[in-house]
């Protein structure tokens, strides 16, 4: 935040109001941290904004994923799913007998299980979408069902428990000053601007939501494409899965429902549109820290969790109607 | 397009396999189970199988009809938590007549929202209802206080209220009178009226239904206040039956009703689809998880084939559309 008032400051007001113009959450954020700072004396103090940080990882690490998702114009119901699926065979794994003597080391197998069902379901459904043509709202809305059927039926419906210590104490840890969880979603968010903003894939993901067909036409293998976009989401929500998992100690199959809905909502809030071909890392971080913010300083100021709810919703709505507003392409539009 | 069932005599086999295919797999599936499954094909078992669907399906006819006009509802699920939360709760605080009157008019007055906002706003229906979705969850904790709401023990036996969920007329529950006649009524709507083509219309081709005159913001929130509507009577259906509720009862029950909805071959994009094809589609989910139960398998295996189903399911009438089993994207 301390970079957008330099900005400010110095010589380019104008590219300011250029810049929050395309990340108008952003002047949300600005303004709901205000906001709580003034009017509750616990928001503002280091250890609540890591205490942020952290609650932001789970659905940000998601996010991230979700925005090249949207941006290729797809959409992933099934990341919630994917969530409880990777954290229970994360922490089931490495309870298993086989890897009693590997002492801490028995935690590896299972988050590489867990990792690798994220990646491996995301590109189930990436090929699907690339192979049958079913739009990927279907394709993944089964998926949300089905992984969550699996979850159960692979859990017998149980809560697991992680008997190594080692495994929460990460969740607790902290590196460099920072919490080691707020660390690797800082990290993630920085590779994956990058990867969006800078490399060929970056691109290719704009363009293939901007007009698939062009894209076709233009050379871009537009099916594996998608798929490796449906990956990468799989490894962030099974990511999420499992540092959510740190933080209990332990997973439940009931791990992450509604994720979906609450990402949507960070990815929408942070500019990036439905239909595809315009979005940016930069937004939904703004989006997923809005969302974070709220929900924290609400509980501060003790606002029953209720209506943190409605006042969620409302803002999505207003947001999507603002941006209606400002993005009008005046007469050229045809007002049907 | 609004024919219930594809014209016959085109002599185009593959074409009428394609339009109705999901009343061949409907009749390919019965039998099958019917076959494999010891007491699957028995009157009580169907009775049973249509009684725990009703609640999905009265819900999956709204939801179709908003579908057809080319928008999503996501909101049902909630909106089913805050109709039945407030018809109990309301029972015994002012009669069930009122209570019901009260609740009906609350909820169409949450689809009148979603109708402002799609419709005359112009907005996008995903992203709407998931915004009501929290909304609606939200105002249902604040109006039950987060605690759960029954209707006082004592009365459970008496009230009339009960009709609804556990009454039955001529030996068939009332739950499955409810539906079937939901869906008749809603049925003829769509396929025979003027308002009926219409929605179809603005669901195919948005430019051109305006084109031709119709008053598409119009259509578009009537949907909307069929689907709240449709949403009260599950709710009266489920209070009914269960004599109380939990604030998250309709939790995940947009899911599975737009599951119902597509399984049935009714297009997300709009203008293609019927009530019928829902109810079967409903059906379908119904008798899915009542066969696997009935085999043994736990209760979440159904979500598991349901999802190989819908997959299955969408991949052959786009393959259909198509003509060609594999997508052309490179």
């Amino acid at each position: 935040m301390a970079d957008i008032t330099a900005t400010q400051d110095g010589s380019g007001a104008n590219r300011f109001l250029h810049w929050i113009i395309h990340h108008p959450i952003w002047a949300f954020v600005v303004i709901v941290f205000i906001f709580f700072s003034v009017m509750n004396e616990h928001f503002f103090a280091l250890g609540n904004f890591k205490n942020i940080l952290i609650q932001a990882s789970t659905l940000g690490l998601i996010a991230l994923g979700m925005t090249l998702v949207m941006i290729n114009g797809n959409i992933d119901l099934s990341v919630g799913a994917v969530v409880a699926l990777a954290a229970s065979l994360t922490v089931d794994i490495m309870g298993w007998p086989m890897f009693e003597g590997w002492g801490n080391w028995q935690i590896l197998p299972g988050v590489l299980a867990g990792l690798a069902a994220g990646v491996l379901l995301g590109a189930l459904n990436g090929f699907i979408v690339w192979k049958t043509g079913v739009d990927a709202f279907i394709v993944t809305l089964g998926a949300m069902l089905g992984v969550r059927g699996l979850v159960f039926v692979y859990t017998e419906e149980q809560s697991f428990f992680a008997m190594n210590f080692a495994y929460s104490d990460f969740g607790a840890s902290s590196l460099v000053g920072l919490p080691t969880l707020a660390l690797i979603f800082l990290v993630f968010t920085a590779l994956v601007h990058i990867l969006l903003s800078r490399t060929v894939h970056g691109s290719n993901t704009y363009a293939v939501g901007d007009n698939r067909e062009a894209a076709v036409n233009a050379g871009i293998r537009v099916g594996p494409h998608m798929m490796i976009n449906f990956m990468i989401v799989g490894f962030f929500a099974a990511l999420a899965g499992i540092t959510l998992s740190t933080q209990m100690g332990a997973s439940t199959p009931n791990l992450g429902t509604n994720f979906e809905l609450w990402v949507i909502t960070a990815v929408v809030l942070g500019g990036t549109k439905l239909t595809g071909g315009a979005g940016s890392i930069i937004g939904t971080f703004g989006g997923v820290l809005a969302i974070q913010i709220l929900r924290n300083g609400m509980n501060l100021m003790q606002v029953p969790a209720f209506w943190v709810l409605v006042i969620l919703g409302s803002i999505l709505i207003g947001v999507l109607f603002l941006d209606k507003q400002l993005n009008r392409k005046g007469a050229e539009e045809l007002r049907l | 397009m609004a024919a219930l069932v594809g014209r016959l005599g085109n002599g185009d086999l593959k074409g009428l396999i394609a339009r109705n295919g999901i009343f061949i797999a409907f009749v390919v599936f019965m039998i099958a189970f019917g076959i494999g499954v010891d007491r699957f094909l028995t009157f009580q078992n169907l009775e049973n199988v249509v009684k725990t669907t009703a609640i999905i399906g009265v819900i999956a006819l709204g939801v179709t009809v908003v579908v057809l006009s080319g928008n999503l509802d996501l909101s049902v699920g909630s909106m089913l938590s805050f109709g039945t939360v407030m018809v109990v709760d309301l029972h015994d605080k002012i009669g069930p007549g009122a209570g019901i009157l009260v609740m009906m008019i609350a909820v169409l007055a949450l689809g009148a929202v979603n109708g402002l906002l799609i419709g005359f706003l112009r907005l996008n229906s995903l992203i709407v209802t998931l915004g009501m979705l929290s909304a609606i969850q939200g105002l249902t904790l604040i109006y039950s206080g987060g605690k759960n709401v029954d209707i006082d023990p004592s009365t459970q036996d008496t009230t009339w209220f009960r009709v609804f969920g556990r009454g039955e007329i001529a030996g068939v529950d009332m739950p499955i009178i409810i539906f079937f006649a939901l869906a008749v009524v809603i049925g003829m709507i769509v396929a025979y009226t003027p308002y009926g083509r219409r929605v179809y219309a603005v669901g195919g081709n948005p430019t051109a239904a305006v084109f031709s005159g119709i008053r598409r913001n119009r259509v578009v929130f009537s949907t909307y206040l069929v689907s709240a509507f449709c949403v009260g009577i599950a709710s009266i259906i489920l209070g009914s039956r269960v004599m109380g509720s939990q604030n998250t009862v309709g939790q995940g029950y947009e899911l599975l009703v737009l599951a119902g909805v597509i399984l049935g071959g009714t297009s997300l994009l709009g203008g293609s689809g019927s009530i019928l094809k829902t109810v079967i589609g409903v059906l379908i989910l119904g008798f899915i998880q009542n066969g696997l139960l009935l085999l043994g398998y736990p209760f979440f295996a159904q979500w598991i084939v349901t999802w190989v189903v819908i997959i299955l399911a969408v991949w052959l009438d786009v393959a259909a559309k198509r003509g060609r089993l594999l997508s052309p994207i490179a």
